[in-house]
């Protein structure tokens, strides 16, 4: 979106007095931000030419505003920090609007500056004009347009501090250009507080006790664990409490990592592509223990059904609107996911240590070894063959050949739940995807953000030839930071889970679901002078993942000729309840 | 159910915006809303009349709290009020119906505060359902115009909603 407008500011700043764009590089380093991900404009250049003038931080130039949002938000997803994005006014603020809808679905804390025409012109319909508050409003925490440029430092305060606190999400500053060229002297404030804005943090003690006494007599207790549990770094407390309880636990899409995928009490990702052992357990349990999750639509399926089962349930969640959103809960506690888990995690040693932690384990014991009968029905097993590429199969040895510890960033799709499903996270932050907005394209961004913010960790971007094609000009972007990206594309020629939809409900009507006419991927890889690599058959696909993360400083990009129909299982129908679930083995993979 | 929230708010641009945008983008009812500024000229106070199941009304309340701009929220009807309404009615004053307005005027304890040729102008303030009753009970054909600023409400005795 450049664009050079001719400028007429000859203001000269005093000893004392900054630039309003001097002062918002600043107020960036008061933060400690690592990296900026943005692209210049018109409105923004003040702001770019203080950025020219510091080395307190990195820019790094995509070739899309959208792939900036993304890989600041993935920036921050994968290290707790707020991810920072700078575009510019008109079309650089719309094009950022997908990446902001997405990390608002996520809570992910994020600060976005924007430009926009000068305060004289708001309103004009000026050139490169459009209303950046309005427009995203409904999809931030929080946004604010300032109009004095001694209002920076105070907003940006803000606006860090309303990003990253409560339940975290992005905050936008829209920033016309005239003030970033405004003088005025830099005080960045010691801390901030705001009356409007109080988010709580300890849950009520009275509720935590009245919530482990439920799970100690529990006949089936369950925990469900989401995304809050990663956001809030509440991971260790969590593994201590199923730990202490000896209770089985399932995670959301979200929260994949924030329990280790290796442990026996862990069932699997539970929801619409959960695995049968997650959802029956889910559907079966006595006490439910949520925590950070939201019972999504995604997750519990059919509501109705849902509850057709009785059951007690508590919640943990930072968010009181998430409570009793979609379902009644019995047991509210609203607070901080780890300072919660902390207290309960104190109050059980100290029952313990007085004998007076009670747990009913016999039926404990029952309840596991119902669980075991689920798990025998093998649910995730898939027919391997020896002519074709299964999708699953790559994942399978993604796992293996990274020891499980890389980074997965994920697209949107069938690929996405394959990854969910065999790419067993033992760690929080290491599952970077788009759960609650869907968004397809930001896999590769999200692979930038990681490895710029662990350059020696593995990265791999897990993805199909729909998504990848959706900004695949990042490409360019990660060629001029050499970042060493795995894209591992899982190549059915299908919009996958389109067409899988189309198989089941609309008798296999596979309208505009076919990707024709795709790219040489190897030689498009090639062409920005990365790996490209091309594997057709099962045997290759060991031998290719090994040598292409042997190249620890190459960006390398596999496409894997996958086979064509192969489905996503076990799977709920839209309407349906959790334990009504179609497994791989009911329907005959064959068939299909 | 029929409910009025109060609230508290920031007096800043776009506050209104935010509270309207929240209604529409997660469905809720909007029968009226009114804004002004209050005696400390940084607050605004706005009083929301919506409707809806228990669930319903616990969820807006939670959205509204979740506002940043929004400093606090009170159900009205968690607790005793009072509801009042402006109306302006201009009404056909022609032959029969002069004399026939000003006594339904006078029953409704409205006050007639513009007299023109063919027309009066009644004022009228109370609850909702009085100013229904109002419109209810005048020949249709002799309403020429209304207009209605929608509820303000206020707690009775010690409920007080203030920062």
């Amino acid at each position: 979106m450049a664009d050079t407008q001719k400028t007429t500011d000859s203001k000269q700043p005093t000893a004392k007095q900054m630039t309003g764009a001097d002062i918002l590089v600043r107020c960036l380093h008061e933060e400690k931000v690592e990296y900026v991900f943005g692209y210049p404009g018109g409105a923004v250049l003040h702001i770019y030419d203080a950025i020219f003038k510091q080395d307190g931080f990195k820019h790094i130039l995509v070739r899309h505003e959208q792939a900036a949002l993304h890989a600041a938000d993935a920036y921050s997803r994968s290290t707790g920090k707020v991810g920072v994005a700078l575009v510019t006014s008109g079309p650089g603020a719309t094009n950022a609007v997908t990446g902001i809808a997405t990390a608002y679905m996520d809570s992910i804390p994020m600060v976005i500056i924007s430009g926009q025409v000068p305060t004289y012109a708001i309103g004009e319909d000026a050139f490169q004009e459009c209303d950046t508050v309005g427009i995203t409003r409904p999809c931030v925490k929080h946004n604010f347009l300032v109009k004095d440029v001694r209002d920076i430092a105070a907003t940006m305060k803000k606006a860090f501090y309303v990003a990253a606190s409560g339940r975290p999400g992005p905050v936008l500053v829209d920033i016309p250009k005239d003030i970033t060229a405004d003088l005025c002297k830099f005080e960045y404030p010691e801390s901030v507080s705001l009356r409007s804005y109080n988010p709580v943090t300890k849950g009520h003690l009275g509720q935590i006790k009245k919530a482990l006494k439920l799970l100690a007599e529990a006949k089936r207790p369950m925990v469900y664990s989401g995304g809050g549990v990663v956001l809030g770094d509440a991971s260790a407390h969590l593994i201590k409490l199923v730990q202490a309880m000896g209770v089985p636990i399932t995670s959301t899409l979200m929260g994949l990592g924030g329990f280790p995928a290796s442990d026996e009490k862990f069932l699997g990702m539970l929801g619409m592509h959960g695995t049968y052992e997650a959802n029956m357990a889910m559907q079966e349990c006595d006490v439910l223990l949520a925590v950070g999750a939201r019972f999504d639509d995604r997750v519990i399926g059919n509501t109705a059904h849902f509850l057709s089962n009785p059951r007690t349930i508590i919640h943990i969640d930072i968010d009181p609107s998430s409570i009793s959103k979609r379902v009644k809960i019995d047991v509210p506690i609203v607070g901080d996911v780890k300072s919660v888990l902390a207290d309960m995690n104190e109050l059980i040693a100290t029952e313990k240590a007085s004998n007076q932690f009670v747990q009913n384990t016999t039926a404990l014991a029952a309840w596991f070894k119902q669980i075991e009968a689920w798990r025998s029905k093998k649910c995730l097993n898939f027919a391997q063959s020896s002519e074709v590429i299964k999708p699953q199969y790559v994942i399978q040895k993604l796992h293996e050949v990274t020891k499980g510890e890389a980074f997965v960033t994920s697209d949107v799709g069938q690929h996405q739940m394959w990854a969910a499903q065999y790419y067993k996270f033992n760690e929080p932050r290491r599952w970077i995807n788009s759960g609650g907005l869907g968004t397809m394209g930001v896999g590769l961004p999200y692979a930038m953000g990681v490895q710029l913010a662990h350059p020696n960790a593995q990265v791999a971007c897990v993805t199909g030839e729909g998504s990848i094609q959706m900004n695949i000009q990042e490409l360019s972007t990660c060629a001029q930071y050499h970042l060493p990206i795995k894209v591992i594309m899982l190549n059915n020629r299908y919009l996958g889970m389109v067409r899988q939809w189309q198989e089941f409900f609309y008798e296999n009507r596979y309208s505009e679901s076919y990707m024709d006419s795709l790219p040489d991927f190897v030689k498009l890889a090639e062409a920005y002078g990365h790996v490209g690599m091309q594997i057709t058959k099962p045997g290759d696909v060991e031998g290719a993942l090994k040598e292409a993360f042997d190249m620890k400083s190459r960006f390398v990009f596999l496409d894997f000729i996958t086979d064509q129909k192969e489905n996503v299982f076990p799977m709920i129908q839209n309407g349906k309840g959790l334990s009504e679930m179609i497994l791989a083995n009911d329907i005959g993979a064959e068939d299909l | 159910m029929r409910h009025i929230i109060s609230l508290l708010m920031e007096n800043e641009a776009g506050a209104l915006s935010r509270v309207a945008g929240l209604f529409s983008a997660r469905g809720y009812n909007i029968e009226s809303l009114t804004v002004a500024p209050t005696e400390d000229p940084t607050l605004s106070r706005m009083t929301i009349v919506t409707s809806g199941s228990d669930a319903v009304i616990e969820q807006i309340i939670k959205q509204l709290n979740k506002l940043i701009d929004v400093v606090k929220v009170l159900d009205l009807n968690d607790g005793k009020f009072i509801e009042r309404e402006l109306m302006l009615v201009k009404v056909k004053a022609t032959g029969n119906f002069r004399e026939e307005m000003k006594r339904m005027s006078d029953i409704f304890r409205g006050r007639i505060i513009d007299v023109a040729d063919g027309s009066f102008t009644i004022e009228l303030t109370g609850s909702g359902s009085k100013l229904d009753a109002f419109i209810e009970s005048l020949d249709k054909a002799a309403i020429l115009e209304t207009v209605r600023t929608g509820a303000s409400g206020i707690g009775r005795g010690d409920r007080i909603l203030k920062v």
